[in-house]
């Protein structure tokens, strides 16, 4: 599913947040990524979404070496295959629960009636059926998450990578998410949890250790 | 390999009007910019027509067929004076429908009352008029009568509107007099003011057979009011002077008053073109004002547009959604402008008791404008806006 290949990552002024970095993820897995903050955690997270290129190196997501896909392809790849969840959620204010999980096929062409529907859908999976008509602020910061997982699979993503999913929430509201996740990979979708919590990453079924922007396990 | 992205045409839209939703208060004053600048130049453009409408029709209904001659300059420069009998010349020309005339009478000036020092004239001229003056220039009795064939031989005047207001004479009343030219003449009627021949306004108007009579009147002329055919004005006009003085046609004066109301309506045609510069202007200050709020936007929004590249969208989809949202705001101010200015001449022609006329090509053309400024405004802050890298727009994920 996701091969990085003497990954290294060098930004504008010289930090070097990868380098070297050989990964391998076969579909199906349940992989924590953990290590301490400025690890070069975040950076392996973004490569692994298509959001940045390598400087060096190459990195291949379900087949596709992103070194060779154009703007617009990269674009589908990010909406097609991969569902991020970020620690701030990053829901619209103001927006219906149901409108907000919509929006997760908006670049899909598809047209409203049925984004809607799907949302709905996707907010039963993940258990917010009830909450369909909610506003992010009306809802806790474990709802709030559970919306953004229902948004990332909304379109049924084979990747779904978590940034910190947890960062944000209570510890009881964090274990309820990491329930979600497992049970999102007990479908089949191949689930990368970013974490510095050791405790999350140990319920998980899979570690890679990230240190100076190198694997170190 | 993935289908591409797609972002549907009504959701181009849908994303762009996002943006004006969730700050309402700012778009709202920034649609307001543009807004004032279309609303001048609308009302601009609406009033100069409304009261280019409003001549049309008073000229449709006094006519533009009346010529006036008057006596011209001779070649020694001393003022020279119409024949006696020009009047009755000019009535011998075929297409001349009717004809009038009026004699200044220089040394006669009226006043309320004896008692009013004789250098107190008031800048009023005394006439003598034929008695079928008003059927010709096309003057109304606001008051009381006009002169027939009896009163025209007794002292009886009647006043011009304006005439009437500086001597105090607010109703025509049996034993209303003024003294005219040394002795009480009665008042017998006033005038609705004559748009063709605003000289009548302050003139207080005598019999012809009176003036010569008693005021030591020689006869001639000094005015000769001519209608006209219509399709003859230019005709007759060429060869008034002729008839009128077949031995000087070079002393006679001809005009047409119809033309001082289009040329004054010509001035203020240029008044208008200045104020619309200026409407412009302000319609320019409104599109940055769009600009500035949209570069705003975006930068308020990094997070917003790294979420939507994660969700699939390409560049250019963000790029479409920032112009979207660029378009509508100053669209809104546009109609919205275009709404304000039909309302302002409306009011402005009511006011003036014109007829409201605002021309298609104004609105049609201000909204466009509107179009435009927004397209302008929104494509350099749409390009900053696709530009902004997923991660960097992301945060501190």
């Amino acid at each position: 599913m996701i091969t990085l290949e003497r990954v290294g990552k060098t930004y504008p002024g010289g930090v070097e947040a990868l380098r070297e970095v050989s990964l391998t993820i076969d579909p199906g897995e349940l992989v924590g990524v953990v290590g301490p903050s400025g690890s070069g955690k975040s950076t392996m997270l973004h490569l692994i979404g298509a959001l940045e290129l390598p400087t060096t190196g190459s990195v291949t997501i379900a087949g596709n070496d992103l070194s060779q896909l154009s703007d617009n392809r990269l674009a589908a790849l990010r909406g097609r295959t991969v569902g991020f969840v970020f620690q701030q959620f990053h829901l619209a204010g103001g927006v219906p629960a149901v409108d907000n999980v919509a929006d997760g096929l908006l670049y899909a062409g598809i047209g409203l009636r049925e984004r809607r529907r799907r949302a709905g859908n996707a907010l039963e999976r993940v258990g917010m059926g009830h909450r369909l008509t909610h506003r992010p602020h009306q809802l806790s910061g474990g709802e709030k998450q559970r919306v953004a997982i229902a948004r990332a699979v909304v379109d049924d993503p084979k990747l779904l990578l978590a940034d910190e999913p947890t960062g944000n929430l209570d510890s009881a509201s964090g274990a309820e998410v990491m329930d979600l996740l497992r049970e999102l990979h007990s479908g089949g979708t191949t689930i990368v949890v970013i974490t510095h919590d050791r405790d999350i990453a140990a319920g998980l079924h899979r570690r890679v250790y990230v240190r100076d922007g190198r694997v170190t396990a | 390999m993935n289908a591409l992205s797609r972002l549907l045409p009504r959701d181009v839209v849908r994303v762009g009007a996002v943006g004006l939703r969730t700050r309402p208060l700012r778009v709202l004053l920034s649609a307001v910019g543009v807004a004032i600048g279309i609303a001048a130049m609308v009302c601009v453009v609406g009033v100069a027509s409304s009261s280019r409408e409003s001549l049309d029709r008073q000229l449709a209904l006094l006519g533009t067929n009346l010529l006036t001659v008057g006596p011209g300059h001779s070649v020694g420069g001393e003022s020279s004076h119409l024949p006696v009998d020009a009047v009755a010349m000019i009535g011998r020309i075929g297409p001349v429908t009717s004809v009038t005339a009026t004699a200044t009478l220089a040394g006669a000036h009226v006043y309320r009352s004896d008692r009013v020092p004789p250098a107190e004239t008031g800048n009023i001229t005394t006439l003598a008029t034929r008695n079928d003056l008003p059927d010709t220039v096309g003057a109304t009795i606001a008051d009381g009568a006009w002169l027939n064939a009896a009163t025209a031989r007794y002292p009886a005047v009647v006043l011009g509107a304006g005439a009437a207001k500086r001597l105090g004479v607010t109703s025509v009343a049996p034993g209303v007099q003024v003294w005219l030219g040394s002795r009480w003449f009665t008042v017998i009627g006033v005038l609705n003011p004559v748009v063709l021949v605003p000289e009548l306004d302050y003139a207080a108007l005598v019999g012809w057979p009176v003036a010569v009579s008693e005021l030591d009147f020689d006869g001639y002329p000094t005015k000769i009011y001519a209608r006209t055919l219509d399709e003859a004005v230019g005709a007759v006009r060429t060869n008034l002077a002729a008839t009128a003085n077949p031995e000087h046609p070079s002393e006679v004066a001809v005009s047409r008053p119809s033309d001082a109301l289009v040329a004054k309506d010509a001035a203020d045609t240029t008044l208008s073109a200045l104020l619309l510069g200026l409407g412009a202007v302000a319609l320019l200050v409104g599109g940055v004002g769009v600009a500035n709020t949209m570069v705003i936007s975006v930068l308020e929004r990094r997070s917003e547009i790294g979420l939507r590249r994660a969700l699939g969208a390409t560049r250019h989809h963000i790029r479409l959604q920032f112009l979207a949202e660029s378009l509508l705001l100053s669209t809104l101010g546009g109609v919205g402008g275009v709404l304000l200015g039909i309302l302002a001449s409306a009011a402005y022609s009511n006011y003036q008791t014109w007829p409201v006329v605002v021309p298609a090509w104004a609105t049609i053309g201000g909204v466009l404008a509107t179009v435009l400024i927004g397209v302008c405004a929104g494509v350099y802050p749409a390009w900053r806006a696709a530009r902004i890298s997923p991660t960097e727009a992301l945060g501190a994920s």
